[in-house]
């Protein structure tokens, strides 16, 4: 399964200090073609950087990174953009690469902001700025693609559709998705590997793995905990209409 | 044709502003006029030098502006000081240092208003050659970085992201500060070069909604200031330089009712 030619993206040991601290310290992970690797962990464990130090943003890292591929599409957490610029959706979407009226219009459309197009960005809420970023990095059908919350701001109903379409274009397009996200509900259902975060990796390996991992439960709660199990537990038996328990 | 002092004047005056339009924008876009003021004090010095070792003017306010850039660099790399405050202390350093040799270099008689203000008596053939040449060769390489830096612009990490490399396009475009500076220093003169720059991108801004009509607008809004302003300043007999800012700055406040015009249509 994870032969070499399908790794995108592999860390490591990788570390990233800034004035002397370590931000995040011995990462060690690989991002495969049509596989989404999800990052978790509180506020401030090193998430972010993780994603920054695996797109190169990030040079002078401890340990290292090998990236085997130069197609990317980025979703940041934070970005802040100048407004003393013009710049309407349309312009956004190529900012990186040219792309034609069809690869645009279509991307657009799958993140529900096709309307937008003509709309200047600084007018935009932040869900539909969120939705627009998400349309950008995926329209240049990427290989690698990295999604640091990429649905924060979006309301309930656009986030789960979202989330769908992200697991809808790893399959597609069978590209390699490094996810950040805070809806543990999702990390369980669409994940693949879970890569639990504290400054270093708590620990990390298929979801179920994670939900029984101590540190975790630590790290997360009890409550945490119960949502991957009640997810496990959704996949490991199904109830028949009798009310009986079948397993697997 | 070429005999007239004016027409070579408006030729060279057209060159400038068909290269400060998009450089001007780009300016605005990344908060870089102070950084433009800098490089053009430190021309002064240039000037001098080439006058000093009878060498062209335009390439040796290129050698110096652009050492001048990689110096502020360096410093900020190198100090705590905030960026503002080591542009202030190159920009003025260097004019002063640019002042005193000229002082020691009594057996010349300089036109410092010439130099300081633009002089449209001074352009001479070659200048025409070097600004079009030049000029051409300055637009050609921003054509070509347009992309990351123009990215680089919107968000520095994006573009480093996507593989673009944001900071090769940073390191070319400071050079091509540098350059515009060396060619356009006879027409507006070392303090007003920022205008030109500036205020036809500053004009553009208030009218247009995408980045492509914003050069548009500043080219066209270049063309119509040194236009404007060559002619003003045969008929007033004022120097060239202020003349054309002038008019950049009378276009500028015409496109602000342009703005309060549009405001008043979405009430």
């Amino acid at each position: 399964m994870s032969s070499d030619q399908n790794i995108l993206v592999k860390l490591n040991k990788a570390g990233f200090s800034l004035n002397n601290k370590w931000l995040v310290k011995g990462v060690s992970l690989q991002v495969e073609k049509g596989k989404i690797v999800t990052l978790i962990g509180p506020n401030g464990s090193g998430k972010s950087t993780t994603a920054k130090i695996a797109l190169g943003i990030y040079k002078k890292i401890d340990g290292s990174v090998e990236k085997y591929t130069n197609k990317v599409g980025y979703v940041p957490q934070k970005i802040s953009i100048d407004w003393t610029l013009p710049l309407r959706v349309n312009d956004f979407m190529v900012l990186t690469e040219s792309l034609n009226k069809e690869s645009i219009d279509e991307a657009l459309s799958l993140t529900g902001v096709i309307h937008l197009k003509d709309k200047n960005l600084g007018d935009l809420s932040g869900g539909e700025f969120q939705r627009v970023l998400l349309a950008r990095a995926i329209s240049k059908k990427p290989e690698l693609l990295v999604l640091d919350e990429p649905v924060q701001g979006v309301d309930f109903t656009g986030e789960i559709a979202l989330y769908e379409l992200i697991k809808k274009i790893s399959d597609e397009l069978n590209c390699g998705i490094l996810l950040i996200s805070h809806d543990l509900h999702t990390v369980m259902s669409a994940t693949d590997h879970v890569v639990c975060l504290n400054g270093h990796v708590c620990c990390s390996g298929s979801p179920m793995d994670v939900a029984k991992n101590n540190e975790y439960k630590a790290l997360f709660g009890e409550q945490a905990s119960q949502i991957l199990s009640r997810y496990e537990h959704r996949h490991d038996h199904v109830h028949t209409s009798e009310g009986e328990i079948k397993k697997n | 044709m070429l005999d007239d002092f004016f027409i070579r004047a408006l030729i060279a005056g057209i060159g400038v502003a068909i290269v400060t339009g998009p450089l001007g924008c780009f300016v605005v876009w990344r908060r870089l006029s102070y950084f433009g003021d800098t490089l053009a004090h430190s021309a002064l010095l240039g000037v001098t030098l080439a006058y000093s070792m009878e060498f062209n003017i335009a390439f040796s306010v290129f050698i110096i502006s652009s050492l001048i850039a990689l110096t502020l660099i360096q410093l900020q790399k190198r100090t705590n000081l905030p960026g503002d405050a080591l542009l202030g202390l190159l920009a003025h350093s260097s004019l002063a240092v640019g002042l005193v040799v000229i002082g020691f270099l009594s057996f010349i008689r300089f036109d410092i208003m010439g130099l300081l203000f633009g002089d449209i008596l001074a352009v001479t053939v070659d200048d025409l050659l070097i600004i079009w040449i030049g000029g051409a060769l300055i637009l050609l390489i921003l054509k070509l970085i347009w992309k990351p830096l123009f990215a680089s612009t919107v968000n520095y990490e994006l573009a480093e992201a996507e593989g673009l490399n944001p900071d090769r396009a940073k390191a070319i475009f400071t050079i091509l500060m540098a350059a515009i500076i060396a060619i356009s220093i006879k027409m507006v003169g070392l303090l007003l070069i920022t205008g030109m720059l500036i205020i036809p991108a500053a004009m553009a801004r208030n009218i247009s909604s995408s980045p492509q009509k914003m050069v548009i607008y500043s080219i066209i809004g270049g063309l119509l200031s040194v236009i404007l302003g060559l002619f003003s300043s045969l008929e007033f007999n004022t120097a060239s330089g202020p003349s054309i800012i002038a008019a950049s700055l009378f276009l500028f406040i015409l496109s602000l009712l342009n703005i309060k015009q549009s405001i008043k249509l979405k009430n």
